[in-house]
């Protein structure tokens, strides 16, 4: 990234604001200002606290220390005070921290779960595979940052803030004079802030943007080892690795020089506020216009007012990355859900096997946050209009990128067309209630999908209600119970992560046991591509023979022999329905459909 | 990113004696930097020292002396002025120099880590990387080196306390040694409550550091299944699930926030409950006239100034044992010995390489971790039985010959593959091309002579060209007839930008089969020798392949591919046979269906999987 384009984002990012960000947070959630009047006046209480101990250091010296000696009584009594202060102090801090930190990670967790519930609820066009990463982060480390924000440098800057204007209010009942000088130095140290402030961002910004680039190469290192090996480019990789290595420790060394600047500046900065204490508290001192006890005690007060500005540059930094990362998670709530449930208002579709109709739906694929009717891309699927009778068994074939998986997807309304109607048993899929047309249609994806748990915790997702019996008879029914007792725990068996313990075949069985147990009236399969041990392979093709019998059955076939068994064959090309017919008719008419069939026939013999 | 493995926090003190060789060794490898913020603190904690005296001699010199008088000179507030400004200038400067020189340590160290690290990653073997997690290396290059140079920023500041306590120490024991052990009853105090203070947030981070694992896993597991989630309508279920480790995960960050409602105001009380005794004991000295007025205020500003930063210890002390894990972390990378050695040899140059294998041993080393993230880039077979390696292979591919090797899952096709090239080196046995040891073949020999082609494609988040080349300089007309020969060409011209398209990390924006067809590219442009398909077409639709094999059988290359259709296994030479890491069969395929019943069983189970599309 050049310094022009950061110095664009940082404007980009003013102008959106933090505050504005800040505002959206708190309207989506109001229960991170749950006690919030409370917890600012406890904190008013813990910030005054940490000014008492310099004026009763003025309070002894000026009150306890008189000419002819010592008044111990108003010393011990002072001090005595002072303690008392420094345990309410300490009390407040303590409540404080633990009334936010409730609060904080309350609110935290809360908006953590709906960011998780809303990303589920986006259509399948939000979730493409390439930024699962992506909305990972949106549930963990941008939450995460917010939270590390808030219980440190927030607090810190809460505090400070809230010590810097106390220790201003008491200079100033102390003495008025007094207090105007130090206060005439404000504008001063703020334009100094402002300076290193608006540096500091763009300095952050680019370490940002320089750990981005050299995670990614590090990344492709790592994964890519095999390759790099292969074909001798170690050499290229190690410079573009020690280039992206250095330019971060630039980066970062530049960022932490302006922050060191800064603390420097900021204690050099303070040096003319004590300089301006100790000559204009003199002069009024020797005039009677104020106490010597309330010109030692302005010493302190000013480093108290001046501190805050030192946590200041590094506090920048956290700051900006949580107002970055809220930002993000906000950005992800705000995108309506553009497959939207109709509720309970919705129609509730028959048990019974179902038809499908396409009435002239065409389908472009929109850009980030916009809806498919909004989409102006070149259509993936073009006008297409077909009826799918109930029962009928009917394979789709295709390259890839010729619209047969954006057909299964609008079939299983897991994306709304831009143009027409896909009607599910004559109702517009749209008017379908969620529960129900989950209930009633289901999509088996092409990889077996599997979550950490048992095999019959997987199955069951099918239908929860189900029994371990009937889960079992559902084996039994599709002739898997020899492999089901090969296994080590039956039933019972741990699947590991994302089904590792299983092979890919065996992964696959799974998921179509869990459809066969979910019992819907029409099934939409993706039919896996990878290769399996010839065992599982027959146990597959037995497991689906069962489980299209007597239902819609919609498959995207890769296999010629898929093709052949279905009632139906539709051939897509280019984003329409080139043939449509049976096998052996399609044999005979050729074209697309007659050139896979070549090519397959040259294999086989 | 896969999720990385927490870093694991001791529990106790044992690695504290640790701690002392990580401040060695820190020291050592950036030296000039820890020198600066050496001296920046040094400067830091003298000035802040004389700034004290400088106020004590303001109060009692000027202060109180004009208010006596009734009238101050000029000159007398001038220098009290200057001496402030100039003492203040001098100890912001150690500031600025000691936070510089603590900035450039902590990010020289962590540069010289990671290209050290990352050096020895480009350099160990393929089988080095196969033992250890996609998340535990990343970890390692970056969590651990830059937990390792954490201590770096505590360090000079930690220095430069420890220096002002001696000298205060000192100083305060001259003006008042009574007054002096009061105040410095705070130090153990204040060392206990940030020991324990430590010791109970390590406890709880760690059970926090767990359940953000977790909770991203969740996050992980069910976005990858977002389709069965929906398409089951398990969001409720999920959400469920998911809430209750975020919840549980909240109750972690609340435990974490109590400590500090505890802890920090104790430790922040401390120095002043220590100022307030000072002041109280110090006023009844000054009563008894053994202290004057202006020497208590030098006391308690001086005091103050070692106290409050004290804290830094705390700091040091809480960053110490996650900086030992990681140092530890980076040095059992930096120590892994058994760098890929390469001969001196140059094989033949030009025509299809002969390539052999006898006797040919190989059994996986013991895999560490299990992360399935790692899938890419092949180097994981595609399922636990498949670590088996092989067990005797006898080999021979002879010069511009197109060899299919076919056998079930688990049989060790894909490691012959990899054991062809030289990903990997035998246990036993020897691996040549052209009657040449592999292991006596020069590195950029070897690469030039030979390539892979892995199933799971591992594409550059760089251009279509780069990706090709790989940075050599080959000719735009070659990396164009490479492509054309893989039947890349037509899609890559479509694309925006064409030859020039950024693919995305690791090639997102393209398809399975698009990103096979690039890869491919990138062997034939090398124009090599023997070129190696390891499953490498499976994505790609068989017309294209049949199209792809046909050209390449033109080519004055040896091929060996790895493949489950028929169709890519009819269009070869030879066939061999593989079962349980041996050579079972080998011939025509016609002759092995005939006579194999074991291949035909297998051939006619794959022939079901052929895919029109």
């Amino acid at each position: 990234m050049t310094t022009t384009a950061v110095r664009e984002a940082v404007e980009e990012r003013r102008s959106a604001g933090a505050l504005h960000t800040i505002r959206r947070g708190l309207r989506l959630s109001p229960e991170l200002r749950r006690g919030l009047p409370g917890t600012l006046l406890i904190a008013l209480v813990a910030t005054a606290g940490r000014v008492i101990v310099p004026v009763a250091i003025q309070q002894v010296i000026d009150g306890g220390l008189v000419e002819d000696g010592v008044d111990m009584t108003f010393v011990l009594q002072m001090t005595t005070l002072a303690l008392v202060a420094v345990a309410v102090t300490a009390g407040a801090t303590g409540w404080m921290h633990l009334r936010l930190a409730r609060v904080a990670e309350t609110a935290l967790s809360g908006i953590r779960i709906r960011a998780f519930r809303h990303i589920h609820d986006l259509s399948m066009l939000h979730q493409a595979s390439e930024q699962r990463g992506v909305l990972v982060s949106r549930v963990t480390s941008d939450v995460d940052q917010i939270s590390r924000f808030m219980q440190w440098a927030g607090l810190m800057l809460l505090v400070n803030g809230g010590q810097a204007l106390l220790a201003l209010v008491v200079m100033l009942i102390l003495s008025v004079p007094l207090g105007l000088v130090v206060l005439a130095l404000v504008p001063f140290i703020s334009l100094m802030i402002r300076w290193f402030q608006s540096r500091l961002e763009i300095a952050y910004l680019t370490v940002r943007e320089r750990v981005g680039r050299m995670l990614a190469l590090l990344a492709e290192t790592v994964v890519g080892a095999p390759v790099i090996r292969a074909y001798g480019v170690e050499e290229r990789t190690r410079t573009q690795l020690e280039d992206a290595i250095e330019n971060h420790r630039r980066s970062a060394v530049r960022a932490g020089t302006l922050s060191a600047t800064f603390s420097g500046s900021a204690e050099f900065a303070s040096a003319f506020v004590v300089a301006a204490v100790v000559v204009v508290g003199t002069i009024l001192a020797v005039n009677g216009q104020t106490s010597v006890g309330t010109v030692v005690a302005f010493l302190f007060l000013v480093q108290l007012f001046v501190q805050p500005v030192q946590i200041l540059g590094e506090a920048v930094n956290e700051a900006q990355t949580a107002v970055a990362g809220w930002r993000r998670v906000l950005d992800i709530l705000d995108i309506a859900p553009d497959v939207a449930d109709p509720g309970p208002d919705g129609v509730t579709l028959p048990h019974e096997p179902l038809g499908v109709r396409f009435d002239s739906v065409v389908f472009r694929y929109p850009r980030a946050g916009q809806r498919a009717d909004e989409a102006s891309a070149s259509p993936a699927l073009r006008e297409t209009s077909v009826v799918i009778e109930p029962e009928q068994n009917v394979a789709v074939v295709g390259e890839t990128g010729s619209g047969k998986t954006t057909f299964a997807k609008l079939l299983t309304r897991l994306m709304d067309p831009s143009e027409g109607t896909v009607l599910i048993a004559g109702v517009d899929a749209r008017e379908v209630r969620f529960n129900s047309l989950r209930d009633r249609v289901v999509m088996v994806p092409q990889e077996g999908v599997l979550f950490r748990g048992t095999i019959a915790d997987n199955v069951a997702m099918g239908s929860p209600e189900a029994s371990k019996a009937e889960l079992a008879e559902t084996f039994h029914r599709l002739g898997l119970s020899d492999w089901l007792e090969e296994l080590a725990q039956g039933l019972d068996t741990p699947v590991g992560e994302r089904g590792s313990a299983l092979s890919v075949g065996e992964r696959q069985l799974v998921t179509l046991v869990r459809a066969a147990v979910a019992n819907p009236d029409l099934l939409v399969l993706d039919e896996a591509t990878s290769a399996v041990d010839p065992a599982t392979e027959v146990r597959i093709s037995r497991t689906l023979g069962e489980l299209t019998t007597g239902r819609t059955v919609v498959t995207i076939a890769h296999r010629i022999s898929t093709a052949e068994k279905a009632d139906r064959v539709l051939v897509f090309d280019d984003g329409r329905i080139v043939q449509d017919g049976t096998h052996s008719e399609l044999v005979e008419q050729g074209g697309v459909y007659g050139r896979l069939f070549d090519s397959w026939q040259r294999g086989t013999t | 990113m896969p999720p990385s493995d927490p870093t694991p926090i001791p529990t106790d003190s044992v690695r504290m004696g640790k701690g002392l060789d990580l401040i060695k060794r820190q020291l050592r490898r950036a030296p000039r930097e820890f020198l600066v913020g050496g001296i920046g603190t040094v400067l830091y904690a003298a000035m802040t020292i004389v700034s004290s005296y400088v106020l004590g001699w303001v109060t009692d010199e000027v202060l109180f002396p004009a208010v006596d008088a009734g009238d101050v000179g000029t000159a007398t507030l001038a220098g009290a002025a200057a001496a402030v400004l100039g003492v203040s200038a001098l100890r912001g400067a150690g500031i600025a120099l000691r936070r510089l020189g603590a900035y450039h340590a902590q990010f020289r160290l962590q540069y010289r880590d990671r290209v050290e690290v990352t050096d020895r990653y480009l350099r160990l073997p393929v089988e080095w990387h196969r033992k250890h997690s996609t998340g535990q290396l990343l970890a390692n290059a970056n969590e651990d080196v830059e937990a390792a140079s954490f201590i770096a920023a505590p360090l000079p500041m930690a220095f430069g306390v420890l220096l002002m306590l001696v000298v205060t120490g000192i100083l305060l024991l001259i003006t008042d040694p009574f007054l002096a052990l009061i105040g410095f009853m705070m130090g153990p105090a204040l060392f206990i409550a940030n020991f324990t203070y430590q010791r109970r947030m390590r406890a709880v981070a760690a059970t926090a550091q767990r359940l953000r694992a977790e909770v991203a896993d969740i996050a992980h597991e069910s976005f990858d299944a977002a389709l069965v989630v929906k398409t089951l309508g398990r969001e409720d279920a999920e959400v469920g699930r998911f809430g209750e480790r975020s919840d549980a995960l909240r109750d972690r960050m609340v435990e974490v926030g109590r400590l500090r409602a505890m802890f920090d105001p104790i430790i922040e009380a401390l120095p002043n409950v220590a100022i307030l005794a000072v002041l109280a004991v110090g006023a009844l000295r000054v009563d008894q006239g053994l202290l004057t007025p202006g020497a208590l205020v030098t006391f308690a500003i001086l005091f103050r100034l070692v106290a409050m930063p004290m804290r830094v210890f705390g700091w040091l002390l809480g960053e110490l044992p996650r900086s030992v894990v990681g140092m530890e972390r980076v040095e059992s990378v930096l120590s892994e010995t058994g760098d890929v050695v390469y001969g001196t040899k140059a094989p033949d140059d030009n025509g299809g390489a002969t390539s052999t294998a006898s006797t040919v041993g190989y059994l996986y080393p013991e895999t560490e971790h299990v992360d399935l993230s790692a899938t890419e880039g092949a180097v994981v077979p595609s399922d636990d039985r498949d670590r088996r390696g092989v067990d005797e292979i006898t080999l021979n591919v002879r010069a511009g010959k197109t060899v299919a090797i076919v056998g079930p899952t688990g049989s060790g096709k894909s490691t012959i593959a990899h054991l062809l090239v030289r990903l990997f080196d035998p246990d036993r046995g020897v691996v040549s091309l052209d009657g040449h040891g592999l292991v006596d073949l020069d590195r950029d020999a070897l690469a030039r002579s030979v390539s892979i082609v892995f199933q799971e494609t591992f594409l550059f988040n760089e251009s279509v060209h780069e990706n090709i080349t790989l940075g050599e300089p080959f000719t735009d007309q070659e990396v164009v007839s490479a492509a054309r020969l893989a039947r890349a060409h037509d899609f890559v011209t479509q694309l925006d930008d064409g030859y020039a398209t950024v693919v995305g990390e690791r090639g997102a924006s393209l398809s399975g089969g698009q990103r096979q067809r690039i890869a491919l590219a990138r062997a034939l442009v090398r124009k090599p020798r023997l070129l190696v398909l390891d499953d490498a077409t499976s994505a790609i639709d068989p017309a294209i392949e049949g199209e792809i094999l046909e050209g390449l059988a033109n080519l004055d290359t040896t091929v060996v591919i790895v493949a489950y259709r028929r169709s890519s296994i009819v269009l070869a030479d030879e066939v061999i046979y593989v079962e349980d890491g041996r050579v079972v069969d080998r011939g025509s395929h016609d002759d092995l269906y005939g006579r194999l019943p074991a291949y035909r069983r297998l051939i006619d189970a794959y022939g079901k999987l052929e895919e029109p599309a």
